[in-house]
């Protein structure tokens, strides 16, 4: 199997490895790096559940190769969650209960933590489209989009008030 | 003693029972910080990955695997009757279902394939993808053989059979005649009916079937990691099969990504991963990926329903009768047979309503299609939207508001107890409350002003009600009866630790569906201590009471009163010891947020962790005689009736696009009587993620075979799923009518949503239509059905 060299900066660390070209990114973060808060629920880019951020955007992990991420700087669950970015969307998931078993939560919080960013005047209806390519089987969504209301609304008088 | 003990249990000063409380067992899953079967690498770990058929009925002819064994890190291929040499076959039958019968099935298939997706060989390398890759190069050669797919023409005498030995496709067939049938439709102004299809569809659990089994050759112990609803029932089938002594085994379930009776089963895959680990004597995975789970978890639902009903002018219905048939693909699965979901169905239909004469008969018949068994709500997505298409029928041709039929005909709140006309007892309901309470939350007139209004400008909208009643609590009727060791009793174990700390052990377990946090809440206020003095411990056979798991909605129901009990049970003991060393009788005493307090002035006493000093490092200060037992274990199992069943009701408002057939659903309502509510917000969310997962059945999922028996849409790209886009605010609300066969009388809460969702938004796409004169039955109701009902195309695309 073909073999290459990357430099990938991972939660903020430089990493140097060697990968075979075939590899996808996200069992590059699972496998080599032990980082197994991203999940693979379809491993055909439907589900969502491996949504990861590369420079700073919401992608796929297992749509994109690891060779793909050279030079790149990514960032996953466990990156997020240590930096406290996406601490009040992690805390309003919580409060709402917008996760049940859980599995999906990594990657629509990767979604979610986007959508705050792009778009902080979003209503209910942009916060559902905008999640529409993260699959729950739990939660029926509802309680997802009440957490990402109540982030939105929150950021957003915090910054009235600033 | 001055002060009255409080009226209820639940009415103590840290009260839990009935609060929300967000889940403490969380935090990791927030930081992907869980641990999910395929999270765990063991020492040494190989991977297997299955050569599956590609035909729906085919005898293997030979299986070349020279090429595959040389491919780089390949450990083993191993075929059906090699691995038959250490795992034994099983039967998909219980004994209480009369007449039932399936074939033996093995782990890898032994000489043919029954449907595309079995079995028939292992591959096992160093990583999943060398046995990826290795897989592709063992070459079967197969001899196709006819394929029964049609479940219609499975009995047909010119249709093969399936397993000779079985003398025919039928795997099980039931009838029930209750009261003067006959009579009633004889009886009758009118009679309707109508011919309901449910599409045969999957759980799509985001978490692939999962297990990771370690055999351990110096101990002759097994432990497997296993995405499971039910440890114990899983560590007695592969001790079974195995030839491994049950205390061998130890089945340990961390984190679920979803379940939903789609992991309550045994899958020949995760046998054979079992069964392959104990052959190479090292750890072997297997997680399976989203094509292969397409075409191995369990489907179900795959029903096809004659119903009539029988009126009379006024709207008072007098009988029902179905005439249900389910095609169930080759096996009944094990152990829980594929015979359940049309027993329900005959149990169910009618459930809610005061008729008096029920006929029914189900047939459950071979296909060479994947196996059906128990999805989530296991046949009252199907019972439910049967009754209620015909209610709903009858209301439309009488001209009758479906609401006031139901008013008409719904058993009425003062009735009970009462017996259902399939013999099942219902200790206590709520329709008629459930019902004017739905229609307030929908605000029900302003809604039909509404859809009046825009009717007049070609704007379709429907609103559609769904009344059900659900089955939860199951005694051993259930499977035990049958011979199945699957258990309906549950235990707690609860223990005081030195700094005051309680540990729970419970035999049910999480998915997700917040069973810790209501375990929690139940032994803190039991006990008398916060909640973030408690500890849960779940899913390992090693650790927890004996138990049933987490399935048919028991999981508060059964689970939670042992751990009322087991708490109730502790705090005694630690007041017997409070009051030694206080010097002061335990009637006087209260433990209230870890503290023992005077009862009646409430003055602190005594912190548990003193009591645990002095219990379990200065026992010597204990007078002589008194012996501390702070480790209690309390079961429970609900005798009382076979079931205790629960009912509510749905609403649904959508509007329904005629140009291009596209539903769009406005909002959905619930409201429902799950008895005493420990935590509000986990059953609503319980409840609306179950109205999605019905909403995905009614609308979208359909598992679609062409006529050779092929999954033609075995992806998430072509198997549609409810994504958040397409999916309406759900308003939930309660009726609370406490089950008595339990102190705690929680009745359960997970499948009510998945059990209404149908009925109400087939109602609801019928009431937009009914101008149209056009209705329709046959889930699911896609966009080209709709056209198709419509007239505006012709004939299926494709
Ligand atoms: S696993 Fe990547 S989108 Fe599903
Ligand atoms: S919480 Fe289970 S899939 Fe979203």
């Amino acid at each position: 199997m073909e073999q290459h060299e990357i430099s990938v900066i991972v939660n903020g660390q430089k990493l140097r490895r060697r990968v075979s070209a075939r590899q996808h990114l996200i069992d590059f973060l699972r496998n080599e790096l032990s980082l197994t808060g991203s999940h693979l629920g379809c491993e055909h880019g439907v589900c969502g559940a491996c949504t990861i951020q590369v420079n700073g955007t919401a992608v796929r992990g297992c749509l994109m190769l690891a060779v793909q991420a050279d030079g790149a700087k990514v960032e996953t669950i466990e990156g997020l969650s240590d930096s406290g970015a996406i601490a009040d969307l992690q805390e309003a998931f919580h409060q709402y209960n917008a996760l049940q078993c859980g599995f999906c939560t990594p990657g629509m919080l990767a979604t979610a933590a986007e959508l705050v960013e792009l778009h902080p005047h979003a209503d209910r209806e942009e916060i559902r489209a905008h999640i529409s390519g993260n699959y729950c089987r739990c939660t029926g969504y509802h309680a997802i989009v009440d957490a990402i209301a109540f982030v939105l609304e929150t950021r957003r008088n915090k910054g009235g008030a600033a | 003693m001055s002060s009255a003990p409080p009226v209820s249990f639940f009415d103590r000063p840290n009260s839990y029972i009935g609060r929300t409380v967000p889940r403490p067992n969380v935090k990791k899953l927030l930081q992907g910080r869980g641990t999910y079967v395929d999270d765990i690498t063991l020492p040494r770990m190989l991977h297997v990955v299955f050569v599956r058929s590609p035909h729906a009925h085919a005898k293997i002819v030979s299986i070349d695997r020279a090429a595959a064994q040389e491919m780089p890190g390949v450990i083993a291929v191993v075929t059906g009757p090699e691995l038959a040499k250490v795992i034994t076959p099983w039967v998909g039958v219980l004994t209480h279902m009369k007449g039932l019968k399936s074939a033996p099935q093995h782990a890898i298939a032994i000489d043919r394939a029954c449907w595309q997706g079995e079995a028939v060989a292992a591959v096992v390398a160093e990583t999943r993808a060398e046995a990826e890759d290795a897989a592709e190069m063992v070459v079967v050669e197969w001899e196709e053989l006819p394929a029964v797919v049609d479940m219609e023409a499975a009995l047909d005498a010119g249709t093969p059979v399936i397993h000779p030995d079985l003398g025919d496709n039928l795997a099980f067939r039931r009838e029930l005649v209750t009261g003067d049938v006959d009579g009633a439709f004889a009886a009758a102004d009118h009679v309707f009916e109508e011919i309901f299809h449910t599409g045969r569809h999957t759980g799509v659990c985001l978490e692939p079937r999962a297990v990771l089994a370690d055999y351990q050759p110096a101990e002759g112990k097994l432990v497997a990691y296993q995405a499971t609803q039910a440890p114990h029932m899983i560590q007695n089938l592969l001790a079974k099969h195995l030839n491994l002594t049950e205390s061998d085994v130890r089945v340990v379930c961390k984190d679920v990504g979803g379940s939903f009776g789609i992991k309550v089963h045994i899958y020949p895959d995760e046998m054979a991963t079992a069964a392959l680990s104990v052959l190479l004597k090292r750890p072997v995975k297997f997680i399976a990926d989203r094509l292969e789970s397409f075409v191995t978890d369990i489907h179900a639902r795959d029903h096809r329903i004659k119903g009539r009903i029988a009126v009379k002018n006024d709207g008072e219905i007098l009988a029902f009768e179905i005439d249900d048939r389910t095609g169930i693909g080759p096996y009944s699965v094990y152990p829980r047979t594929s015979a359940v979901e049309a027993n329900q169905v005959v149990n169910l239909v009618g459930g809610p309503y005061k008729h008096k004469a029920y006929r029914a008969a189900t047939e459950v018949v071979f296909q060479n299609k994947n196996v059906t068994c128990q999805y989530r709500a296991v046949g009252h997505p199907i019972a439910c939207a049967v009754t209620e298409g015909l209610v709903d029928l009858a209301a439309r041709k009488l001209g009758i508001d479906p609401a006031e039929i139901r008013r008409r005909n719904l058993i009425p709140d003062d009735a009970y107890p009462y017996t259902g006309l399939a013999g099942l007892p219902y200790e206590s309901l709520s329709h008629h409350a459930s019902l004017e309470k739905l229609l307030k939350l929908m605000d029900y007139d302003g809604l039909r002003t509404e859809q009046a209004e825009l009717r007049k400008r070609g704007i379709y909208r429907g609103i559609g009600l769904a009344s059900f009643i659900e089955v939860t609590n199951p005694s051993a009727a259930f499977y035990g009866v049958g011979g199945a060791r699957i258990s309906s009793q549950d235990g707690c174990t609860i223990r005081l630790d030195p700094t005051g700390t309680i540990i729970c052990a419970t035999g049910v377990t999480e998915q997700g569906q917040g069973t810790e946090a209501m375990i929690a809440q139940i032994a803190a206020t039991a006990v008398g201590v916060t909640m973030e003095r408690v500890r849960v411990i779940t899913g390992d056979t090693d650790a927890t009471p004996y138990g049933g798991g987490t399935w048919a909605s028991r999981g508060a129901g059964i689970g939670g009163e042992a751990a009322l009990q087991a708490g109730k049970a502790l705090r005694q003991n630690i007041l017997t010891v409070a009051a030694a060393m206080l010097q002061a009788a335990p009637e006087s005493l209260d433990i209230r947020n870890g503290t023992v307090v005077d009862t009646d002035t409430g003055v602190e006493r005594l912190p548990l962790e003193e009591i645990g000093r002095v219990v379990y490092f200065r026992p010597d200060a204990l007078p002589k005689g008194l012996q501390p037992e702070f480790v209690v274990t309390r079961h429970y199992v609900q005798k009382d009736y076979p079931f205790v069943f629960t009912n509510g009701i749905q609403g649904s408002y959508l509007e329904v696009d005629t140009e291009t057939g596209f539903v769009t659903l406005l909002k959905h309502w619930c409201v429902e009587d799950c008895g005493t509510i420990i935590n509000p917000q986990l059953v609503d969310e319980q409840i609306r993620g179950g109205v999605v997962q019905g909403l995905g059945g009614a609308l979208y999922e359909q598992c679609i075979y062409d006529d050779r028996g092929q999954l033609v849409n075995g992806s998430m790209i072509d198997y549609l799923v409810p994504m958040a886009g397409e999916m309406p605010d759900i308003v939930v609300g309660h009726v609370v009518s406490p089950t008595a066969s339990s102190e705690l009388g929680a009745k359960g809460a997970g499948e009510a949503g998945t059990a209404g969702a149908p009925g109400a938004v087939m109602n609801a796409i019928n009431d937009a239509l009914q101008p149209l004169n056009v209705s329709l039955a046959a889930q699911p109701f896609t966009p080209e059905s709709i056209l198709m009902a419509l007239g505006r195309v012709s004939a299926k695309v494709g």
